[in-house]
């Protein structure tokens, strides 16, 4: 584990500049704004158009799994230090990286298998 | 957050105090800390719901119309709201922080604060402008 940590600090520190940046105005269209009908969402078509370019898959990739990173990374040590439980401390690195890598497989999958 | 100390349940011959699992309440400093902390698991949120999109686009134009109309569900709303609030709370902490955690000198003198700040939020502004351009450009 010590000898990763400074990956996952990375990981962690680019994730979290990918979420600071960017998640703000995709969650506020995707969430908000086209939910709400303030604006209207792109149709299937348009947006299957752009993920067939290899820069918006690259995009999505590192948009979707960096921030996973981010999140386990600090949630890890939310846990330890909110809920107490420094005994857990493996089982919750396996679970939070675990599910991050989870998360990362599958984007990488979809977008892998997109036609 | 370092190396991992090696936590013990029990020591012999130190005392410790029972801290209890609100402490983060007592304070103000410590509740925003600890707000700050959890923005991480909506951060997690967003991604899997930009997963999800990806999922439904992968599978075809119905499977996508399924997703938007899920999230204009009252139930959505509330949760994207929230997490929303979130995200944005999470984006301004880590830019405000990035002048303390990374040091840039320049001909050997430090860029002020101030400066990579302003970097930082004009560098939010422009790639949110650009997203949205793309976004929206159909």
């Amino acid at each position: 584990m010590e000898r990763i940590t400074p990956l996952l600090w990375l990981l962690f520190s680019a994730g979290g500049t990918v979420a600071a940046l960017l998640f703000p105005v995709h969650f506020f269209l995707t969430g908000l704004a086209f939910p709400l009908g303030w604006l209207e969402a792109p149709s299937y078509e348009f947006l299957h158009r752009l993920l067939t370019h290899p820069v918006t898959r690259l995009y999505l990739f590192f948009l979707i799994s960096l921030p996973l990173f981010h999140w386990a990374h600090r949630f890890r040590y939310t846990l330890y230090d909110g809920l107490q439980l420094k005994h857990l401390t493996a089982l919750i690195a396996v679970l939070c990286y675990g599910a991050a890598l989870a998360g990362t497989a599958m984007t990488a999958y979809l977008l892998w298998v997109i036609s | 957050m370092s190396a991992d100390p090696h936590y013990t349940l029990y020591h012999p011959r130190w005392y410790r105090r029972r801290v209890s699992v609100w402490w983060w309440l007592q304070k103000r400093s410590y509740t925003a800390f600890v707000l700050r902390e959890l923005t991480s698991v909506f951060v997690a949120f967003f991604a899997v719901v930009y997963l999800w999109q990806l999922r439904a686009l992968t599978q075809g134009p119905e499977a996508y119309g399924q997703f938007l109309a899920r999230l204009t569900t009252p139930l959505f709303l509330a949760l994207d709201t929230v997490a929303f609030l979130f995200v944005l709370f999470h984006a301004i902490t880590w830019f405000n922080l990035t002048p303390k955690a990374m040091v840039v000198r320049l001909r050997g003198k430090r860029v002020p604060d101030w400066l990579i700040l302003s970097l930082n939020y004009a560098a939010w502004l422009v790639l949110s402008g650009a997203v949205a351009f793309v976004l929206l450009r159909e």
